[in-house]
């Protein structure tokens, strides 16, 4: 019971803020391949893995007082940074949460921007094809960005780091 | 001539109560219809448990499926001609329309939390395996079939074609809003449709709306929103649903626990054993499952016998508000009370939040989440709607989740005195609500 915001506290926990909704989609879904106990459900969405379930998470672990939502207007663009409260530190005691190789996992995670973590994204979404043709899909459902060969090799670096960390604390 | 180009001799009609006819033309989609893997969709139905609290929902996603293709029929023939659009696409979005919802199982939501199972593969895994719809997509041209896929994926290379299934202002939703509105007896859902499909305009990465066409669209929004407190979240359904998915539990706690049942459960094993074979899980839909939990009840084990009565009889759990900040020790003090009068949590008391049916609302998508719907202005700028629209604005905005707590009254009361520490918590937590 209550396991799912528990997960998402943990990560909260770690964190301890995040500055942006699709910086917070795209680790979720990232940390939730590398296999950590997050199970929201994920589809592509125009900017890549999306979960509405976590969406729907978040204003609840929001509206609960466990996390606190600020936001700032980019003139363009609304952003929104979480950052976790002593309220949901206190909600997060009461759960064993395993998560050993989350501290490990964020390391790599936190320094990366929204466009890379999209992209990395992206690409473990297509991990079922050989590696050459999850580069030409990323090419074909995101035109618009066009991430340049280098980003595309720095995220299969990535992506084996995060991987191999993930196994390596299992 | 061409398979993909057929037309039959005389046009089929379906009729329809949302859209008084279901018009077919092609041969292609003809004959998809007439598939095996088509034609299981009448036994899944569209709403899963909502029949428990409105009685009229008795609808299945083959109703639905029909539906949407009907929709994305009549919004490509308005868009013949129009910059931006491509009719060779036209095919292809019909295809992708009626068969998006192919891989739904029965009771789709509590199979695929409890069992780890994803709809969408399935939909995906039927377009693209050896079935009968797949080589008739093939018909069409090699290929085919995996662009279909890739369409209800949402990951075809031309979004246009993408959006017109799947977006914030899709025929999937136009569809299911006024489906379940019909079959629900609700006078909300309503919305004017037809004007929503004259004002739909093609560009070249999404379909927008003229902006004379807003306040269509704020119906549409507004309804999404009442039917989702009204109907998709019921507290009544949701109990109904907590009680399916603790059957689900128990019935695959007990195979892992080497229970010997009087009916072996033959249709449940793979899913059981986490290895559901695309043929095992076409095989299941809602008429064995019932057949299961009917004859689940006369099992020795008492929680999935009792479960099963339950669901079958309509004798649903009782439920508080439930609010997990300040409230979670008296929750885990319940937990404890619970074991001590013989009455197990882990399938008697359970927590359900909102995040559990993650039915979408509106979201504007300030931060690229999700694809906003764009107003077309006279100047040919896009601005997204809730910037445009008040109404929109105020509901993009607003607090909507919500916690409850079910549990079983009746065994409670049966309990007596035992259970007197147990009714004073839960009679803290609100009133009772009996969910008739």
């Amino acid at each position: 019971m209550l396991t799912n915001h528990a997960n998402l506290m943990r990560f909260f926990a770690e964190a301890k803020e995040i500055t942006g909704r699709k910086k917070l989609q795209k680790m979720i879904y990232i940390l939730q391949v590398c296999g950590l106990p997050f199970e929201e459900k994920y589809q592509f969405h125009f900017y890549g893995p999306y979960s509405e379930e976590l969406s729907l998470r978040m204003e609840e672990l929001c509206n609960l007082g466990f996390l606190l939502e600020t936001k700032e207007d980019k003139s363009n663009f609304i952003q929104y940074e979480y950052r976790v409260t002593a309220e949901g530190l206190n909600f997060l005691e009461q759960f064993a949460v395993d998560m050993p190789q989350l501290p490990d996992l964020f390391t790599i995670l936190k320094g990366k921007s929204a466009r890379f973590l999209e992209l990395a994204a992206t690409m473990l979404y297509f991990r079922d094809l050989p590696k050459n043709e999850v580069e030409e899909k990323v090419q074909v459902v995101k035109p618009k960005q066009n991430y340049t060969q280098d980003e595309v090799q720095e995220a299969w670096t990535f992506i084996d780091q995060m991987m191999t960390k993930a196994k390596g604390t299992h | 001539m061409a398979y993909k180009d057929e037309q039959l001799h005389e046009e089929k009609v379906f009729k329809d109560p949302v859209h008084r006819y279901v018009h077919v033309r092609d041969r292609v989609i003809w004959d998809l219809i007439a598939t095996p893997e088509f034609q299981r969709l009448r036994r899944v139905s569209q709403l899963g448990t909502t029949n428990i609290t409105f009685h009229g929902a008795e609808h299945s996603r083959f109703n639905h499926s029909l539906g949407v293709y009907e929709i994305v029929r009549r919004i490509l023939y308005n868009f013949r001609g129009l910059p931006h659009w491509n009719d060779d696409e036209r095919l292809l979005c019909l295809c992708a329309a009626l068969l998006h919802d192919l891989g739904h199982g029965p009771f789709s939501h509590s199979f695929e939390k409890v069992f780890k199972l994803d709809h969408e593969y399935f939909t995906q895994a039927i377009i693209t395996g050896d079935t009968y719809v797949h080589r008739i997509l093939e018909r069409v041209r090699p290929g085919f079939a995996k662009d279909v896929a890739d369409v209800i994926g949402k990951t075809y290379a031309d979004k246009l074609v993408v959006s017109l299934i799947s977006s914030q202002i899709d025929a999937d939703r136009m569809d299911y809003l006024q489906r379940d509105a019909y079959y629900t007896g609700v006078s909300y859902g309503h919305f004017d449709m037809e004007r929503i499909l004259r004002v739909m305009r093609p560009m070249e990465d999404q379909v927008v709306i003229k902006s004379s066409g807003m306040h269509a669209v704020e119906d549409y929004i507004m309804s999404r929103y009442q039917m989702y407190w009204q109907v998709y979240f019921h507290p009544v359904t949701r109990s109904a649903e907590v009680i399916l998915t603790k059957i689900l539990h128990r019935a695959k706690y007990l195979y892992e626990n080497n229970y010997t049942f009087k009916l072996d459960p033959t249709h449940f094993l793979s899913f059981f054993k986490g290895k559901v074979s695309l043929k095992e899980y076409i095989r299941l839909d809602e008429t064995i499952v019932y057949y299961y939990f009917q004859q689940w009840q006369d099992e020795e084990d008492a929680i999935l016998s009792d479960l099963c009565e339950r669901f079958i009889n309509r004798r649903l759990f009782k439920y508080v508000d439930f609010n997990p900040n300040v409230q979670l020790q008296e929750l885990m003090r319940l937990q404890v009370l619970f074991q001590e009068v013989g009455i197990d949590p882990n399938y008697y008391l359970v927590v359900d939040s909102s995040s559990d049916l993650p039915y979408d609302f509106y979201r504007p998508g300030e931060e690229e989440e999700r694809l906003p719907i764009h107003l077309l202005m006279p100047t040919h700028e896009l601005k997204e709607l809730s910037r445009h629209s008040d109404i929109v604005d105020a509901i993009s905005g607003k607090k909507r989740t919500d916690h409850k707590l079910y549990f079983p009254l009746d065994f409670l009361e049966e309990k007596g005195a035992a259970a007197t520490e147990i009714m004073e918590i839960l009679s803290r937590q609100g009133e009772i609500d009996y969910a008739d």
